[in-house]
């Protein structure tokens, strides 16, 4: 069965891609499609049947060379599971909602055929986005990995005829490519250092990895944080960390669908799954993952600061993609894989709504993209404006404080903050005030979107708002689906991503136990290797720790699995899910007084006294052209690196390869050959062809000879 | 089949003294049939190449299919494959019946051309499969013939000062290897290369005119043969003749060239430098890696500002040859395996690319990138076939060109971080010029008025480029047929290659040595 979800959209796609001709345009779209809902369908079977315990199914042999043996392989547990249910189900929506957006494209003429390519370039994404979190080992990880870069590269520049698209297309790949320098970099490290790059494998080794020492460039360091950083680098160009972040707001190029797909809901989180994937190197690795927190802190706060200002309706949800990726890395670095999970699935649900919001806005507003545009839309399109507003109230996290009611990224984004918070170190501490502010800048600009949007009096071409319509239900039906995800997903899943750790333990796979009343042994010993699965308590090894947070349960229980024993590994010291449980109320309420906050600013900005932006971005207007122009990334990366690297190329061919190495090093041949070359003039005449074709013969005859000679004998 | 390796390897030859002796005339019949004849010569050649590799048994690391016998003036002619080289024998047989229709269009002298890449087909596959010096030599040394020629008669405007410079680089190259291998033969007196893998050149330190040689005889030797290996392969700095070469060489000739010509060069390294002057190799390593690295790293940033599409790809060879080298002086199984997997896969993908280029100079006749844009509004299967190769040539996974690239990564890795962080960067540049090409060529509206009618492929260009689009993908996703065939071999010469250096000890020779000694 999960080979059958793995390969129905490659089949999709290469029937839309390659035999749209035979069966004609609607008939391939049609197939395509059928088959990602065929492979959600069954991902919903595998996700909810799924017993936690390790599956794998090995499909045909890949590399091999000495000890280096790679399969093509599925790996089912729970990770997998979950990002079946998220690539497919999105994935499956966007076909459905791309008959309708895409029909009709201004960007093509008359009698020319694109759909099927966008289609046959969706289930291609789809397919390399599975083979990406379905692998067992991590060079089929990377197969996935430049997949999806690939078809994000195609389906950025799917309009190629825009110069804009192009250059984005490329910038995207490019910038990944610096990511995956580090990924492949991290892959060697590992293979030189475990022998091998199974999954499996890698895991039961990492308890001996954090004790070695690995020689990198010019010291010794630890063999796991240097690993844990390498990968992570991968996952930064992945997923739009800080520094690797540029492409992803020009991603926004592709049409609307796309954005959805991979810019929000799948690719951009393959950073996130690969960092809870290698949980049981990274919580070996203390410096690499405080590092991933503070990056992680940084971009949830440099991002949404960004969004504040932004015009272009994608723009704002890019960054705030950018920043809420930002939200997952906090909680996979301070070690709660679950929350950075959970905090993925939701927003998978809620941020594709909003960019196929966004995408029917922007279907009625006749491919018009700036918000200054906009205005008082909520009448014309009531059911985009409903779904956005779900949307809205999923990302800004409305619920009722203190309880477990509210919408999906209340629940997963308010987990994440108390992680953030129970942490303990200072890094965590950063992080959890920068996602707090956050947490308010995502409410402002969120609001600041719908207001500007579907609130006040129309803005700009007339014309436009007169003929605004409301999208075909094609568009209307996948955004009723995913408003059900951003309200219920939080709810339901709850527990089982973040409740008490025996709820966790189990949903996850791990071996757990049951503690003696209060401990969580501090200095337990860790009991994994013998006692895994049983729920029998291992109290002969629990220290009876302090225990501040009693109150929670009655029944402790504590993770005993050993690495790669369930889908996530959190070593026995890490107790930061429980303690997230336990946090202040104030911690706890925090998030919502920041969402309720930025509410009232963004309802003061842009309802109550509309002309307060102008006046800020005049007085404040170093601030406002410094979050305008991105802090201006884009422009000292064209300074430092992009306009050097054209320049050495330049430098390098003209003066290395023309003056140095022809001049110098061949120097005596270079005067030899304009000799020659003066004596071939000849050539033309036939002379010189003659001369040299006697030549080709004189061997011929000669090797003949030879062989004639040799074959009397 | 005794003597399957000669009828593969004279083939060709005996239907190019066919072609020139008994075809008469230059009307188009004759054009016509000398086309036939060089394309059922060449597809023949394919075949029974195929009896070659069925037979052929990875497990055995032994020289198989051997043929010997005695030659003129004491020499021996004697042929044999191993797992090292019988690949490069399949790739040469596979490719050559693709290059011949690639030259369907020609006009000019086509039987002499005909003649020309028949004789060079011989000419290559001898190299690979000769196994004695003298022979190997001949072979190796008259393939620049015809190539000369290819590049001197058919070429572009400034043919002739590419083909002297093409010449005169590897020709002086190959002086220094002959006086290594003549060096050799009083060595070990034998040119019989087996023999010679298990011979143990000195490695004492000599000292020549107050200079101290660390290795002594395997060094002298090692850099002789490097010589002329790295201007074949070629290694940076002696690289500036490939992509003048490749500039004025007809659209055959470049396929020829980068897909199997270069290939020469890391052979060498493999049959020679690597398992007879361990020593050597082991101590100038470092040497290769950085001279490989600073290629990547060089020629990938030279790339970026070429305006000349066969310039830009010529480039590139040059950056994917640097993994090889960097993969072989790893002596390492992975980096090894990698090296010969690149080799092959890059026979495919640079061929592949430089046919793409000859599909739009067929039409045009331009090189220069500005000519074009927006190609794929008029050809669409052109666009996918150039996307297709594009991908393959950055080293996308699931191409052949993933395969190869990587497995020398993990190589380098083992061995120096440094030059795995340089040659891995070369990941990003190869990335940011193949698709900067790709953009201006290929994307964008089509607003040149000269574009306006150009046709896409013809059922012929597609003929072409199919099987080269499968080997890509099939090696790129089911990489064994190649790997099972090599490895055992490589691990062969790995595990000869280790004992070799690890019972090396400079110290105990004292730097009074002389050459004559063997240890």
């Amino acid at each position: 069965m999960e080979t059958i979800i793995l390969f129905a959209p490659l089949v999709g796609a290469l029937i839309c891609g390659f035999g749209w001709k035979f069966i004609g345009e609607t008939a391939a779209m049609w197939v395509a499609t059928g088959l990602l809902f065929l492979a959600a369908f069954l991902s919903w079977i595998v996700f909810l049947s799924f017993d936690g315990v390790t599956q794998q199914i090995q499909i045909l042999r890949w590399i091999e060379s000495g000890s280096l043996s790679t399969d093509w392989a599925i790996r089912l547990d729970r990770l997998t599971a979950t990002m079946l249910i998220v690539v497919t189900t999105v994935s499956a929506l966007v076909h459905l909602y791309s008959f309708g957006y895409m029909d009709h494209d201004p960007q093509w003429r008359e009698g020319e055929v694109y759909k099927p390519r966008f289609f046959a370039y969706l289930s291609f994404f789809t397919f390399a986005m599975l083979m990406l979190v379905t692998s067992d080992n991590l060079v089929q990880m990377f197969f996935g990995w430049e997949g999806v870069g690939v078809a994000s590269y195609l389906l950025i520049g799917f309009y190629y005829r825009k110069p804009s698209a192009n250059a984005a297309a490329i910038k995207a790949f490019v910038v990944n490519r610096v990511g995956d320098l580090g990924f492949a970099l991290g892959i060697f490290a590992l293979f030189f250092m475990v022998d091998s790059i199974s999954f499996s494998q890698i895991f039961a080794a990492a308890p001996d990895l954090a004790e070695q020492k690995l020689t990198f460039l010019w010291r010794d360091w630890d063999a796991v944080e240097v690993i844990a950083l390498l990968l992570f680098i991968g996952a930064m160009g992945k997923s739009a960390q800080l520094f690797l972040h540029t492409w992803l707001p020009d991603a926004m190029e592709g049409p609307t669908p796309v954005s959805a797909l991979i810019h929000a809901a799948t690719m951009v989180t393959a950073g996130v799954f690969l960092v809870c994937r290698m949980s049981p190197i990274m919580e070996f690795a203390p410096y690499a993952t405080s590092f991933i927190v503070f990056l992680g802190a940084t971009t949830a706060f440099f991002a949404a600061t960004v969004g504040l200002v932004q015009n272009d309706i994608k723009r704002v949800i890019a960054y705030s993609t950018c920043s809420q990726l930002g939200y997952m890395f906090v909680a996979a670095g301070v070690g709660v894989y679950s929350a950075a999970m959970f905090h993925l699935l939701t927003h998978a649900f809620f941020k594709a709504m909003l960019f196929l919001g966004a995408g029917s806005v922007i279907h009625a507003m006749h491919h018009e993209q700036d918000m200054r545009n906009y205005g008082g839309l909520r009448k014309k399109i009531p059911y985009t404006f409903a779904a956005m507003m779900i949307g809205t109230l999923a990302i800004t996290g409305v619920g009722i404080p203190l309880t477990h009611i509210g919408f999906a990224g209340f629940l997963s984004k308010d987990a994440i903050i108390e992680s953030a918070f129970a942490g303990g170190t200072g890094v965590a501490q950063y992080a959890f005030w920068m996602l707090v502010v956050a947490a308010l800048f995502t409410s402002f600009y969120s609001w600041r979107l719908m207001f500007l949007t579907f609130y006040g009096t129309p803005r700009g071409d007339q014309h436009t708002h007169d003929h605004a319509h409301e999208s075909p239900k094609v568009m209307l039906i996948p955004l009723g689906v995913l408003a059900l995800g951003a309200v219920f997903s939080g709810m339901l899943w709850f527990n089982s991503f973040f409740g008490h750790t025996d709820q966790v333990a189990k949903f996850f796979g791990i071996p757990y136990a049951e503690a003696t009343e209060g401990g969580h042994g501090e200095d337990t010993a860790h009991g994994a290797e013998d006692g895994h699965g049983e729920e029998a308590s291992h109290g002969e090894e629990m220290a009876h720790g302090e225990d501040d947070h009693g109150a929670m349960a009655e029944h402790h229980y504590m993770l005993t699995g050993a690495p790669g024993e369930g889908a996530i590994y959190m070593a026995p010291d890490n107790h930061v899910m429980e303690d997230a449980h336990a946090v202040p109320k104030w911690v706890k309420v925090s998030p919502f007084i920041a969402m309720l906050l930025g509410f009232i600013g963004a309802w003061l900005f842009y309802i109550r006294v509309p002309s307060l932006p102008k006046s800020f971005a005049e007085t404040l207007w170093p601030v406002h052209n410094f979050l305008l122009n991105k802090w201006y990334f884009d422009e000292i990366y064209d300074f430092l690196i992009i306009k050097p690297a054209l320049w050495l190329g330049r430098f390098l061919w003209k003066r290395g390869d023309g003056n140095i190495i022809d001049g110098g090093i061949n120097g005596l041949a270079m005067g030899i050959i304009p000799f020659l070359t003066r004596l071939a003039g000849r050539a033309q005449s036939g002379y010189m062809f003659h001369y040299a074709f006697a030549m080709v013969l004189g061997i011929t005859v000669l090797i003949t000879w030879m062989m004639i000679g040799s074959g009397a004998e | 089949m005794q003597n399957l390796l000669s009828i593969i390897t004279f083939l060709p030859l005996f239907a190019a003294l066919i072609l020139a002796v008994f075809l008469r005339g230059q009307d188009e019949v004759a054009k016509k049939n000398a086309k036939w004849v060089a394309l059922v010569a060449t597809s023949a050649t394919f075949l029974f190449s195929l009896f070659l590799i069925t037979g052929f048994d990875p497990s055995n690391t032994d020289f198989q299919f051997v043929e010997e016998r005695a030659w003129l003036l004491g020499l021996t002619y004697k042929m044999g494959v191993d797992g090292i080289s019988v690949l490069f024998v399949m790739l040469t047989t596979f490719l050559m019946p693709l290059v011949i229709l690639s030259c369907w269009n020609v006009t000019d002298r086509v039987k002499e051309y005909m003649i020309a890449l028949l004789v060079l087909e011989s000419l290559m596959l001898g190299v690979f499969c000769a196994l004695d010096l003298i022979l190997f030599y001949l072979f190796f040394e008259a393939g620049l013939i015809p190539m000369f020629l290819i590049i001197g008669i058919w070429g572009g405007a400034n043919r002739i000062y590419a083909s002297f410079k093409f010449f005169l680089y590897t020709f002086l190259g190959s002086v220094l290897m002959l006086v290594a291998m003549i060096a050799m033969y009083v060595d070990a007196g034998t040119t019989d290369i087996p023999t010679l893998l298990n011979h143990n050149f000195s490695s004492g330190t000599l000292s020549v005119a107050g200079f101290q040689i660390v290795g002594g005889v395997q060094t002298l030797l090692w850099i002789a043969f490097f010589a002329s290996f790295a201007v074949k392969m070629p290694m940076w700095p002696v690289h500036t003749w490939l992509p003048d070469a490749h500039v004025q060489a007809p659209t055959a000739g470049s396929v020829v060239l980068a897909a199997i010509l270069l290939k020469m060069g890391g052979y060498g390294f493999l049959r020679f430098s690597l398992p007879m002057f361990p020593v050597a190799s082991d101590l100038l390593a470092p040497l290769v890696f950085w001279l490989s690295a600073i290629a990547i790293v060089y020629t990938s940033l030279v790339a970026l500002a070429q305006h000349d599409m066969k310039k830009l790809i010529a480039y590139s060879s040059v950056a994917h040859m640097g993994y090889v080298t960097m993969g072989i002086f790893t002596a390492n199984q992975q980096g090894v395996d990698g090296a010969i997997f690149q080799m092959i896969s890059h026979g495919f993908i640079s061929g592949a690319l430089f046919l793409c280029v000859g599909v739009i100079y067929d039409r045009m006749h331009t090189r220069e990138i500005d000519a074009y844009g927006g190609l794929v509004n008029r050809m669409p299967a052109y666009a996918l076939v150039f996307m297709f190769f594009t991908m393959a040539n950055v080293g996308l996974p699931g191409t052949s060109g993933f395969v190869g690239e990587f497995l020398t990564l993990v190589g380098i890795f083992q061995v120096n971080t440094w030059v795995a962080l340089v040659a891995t960067s070369g990941v990003i540049l190869s990335a940011s010029y193949a698709l900067w090409l790709y953009r201006r060529v290929v994307m964008g509206d089509l607003i040149k008025e000269s574009l306006r009618t150009i046709t896409d492929m013809t059922t012929r260009e597609r003929a072409i480029f199919a099987p080269l689009i499968f080997m890509t993908l099939l090696l790129g996703v089911y990489p064994a047929p190649v790997l099972d065939v090599i490895g055992p071999s490589v691990a062969n010469l790995v595990e000869g290659y280790h004992i070799a250096v690890d019972a090396y000890e400079p110290m105990t020779e004292l730097a009074t040595h002389t050459a004559e000694g063997d240890h």
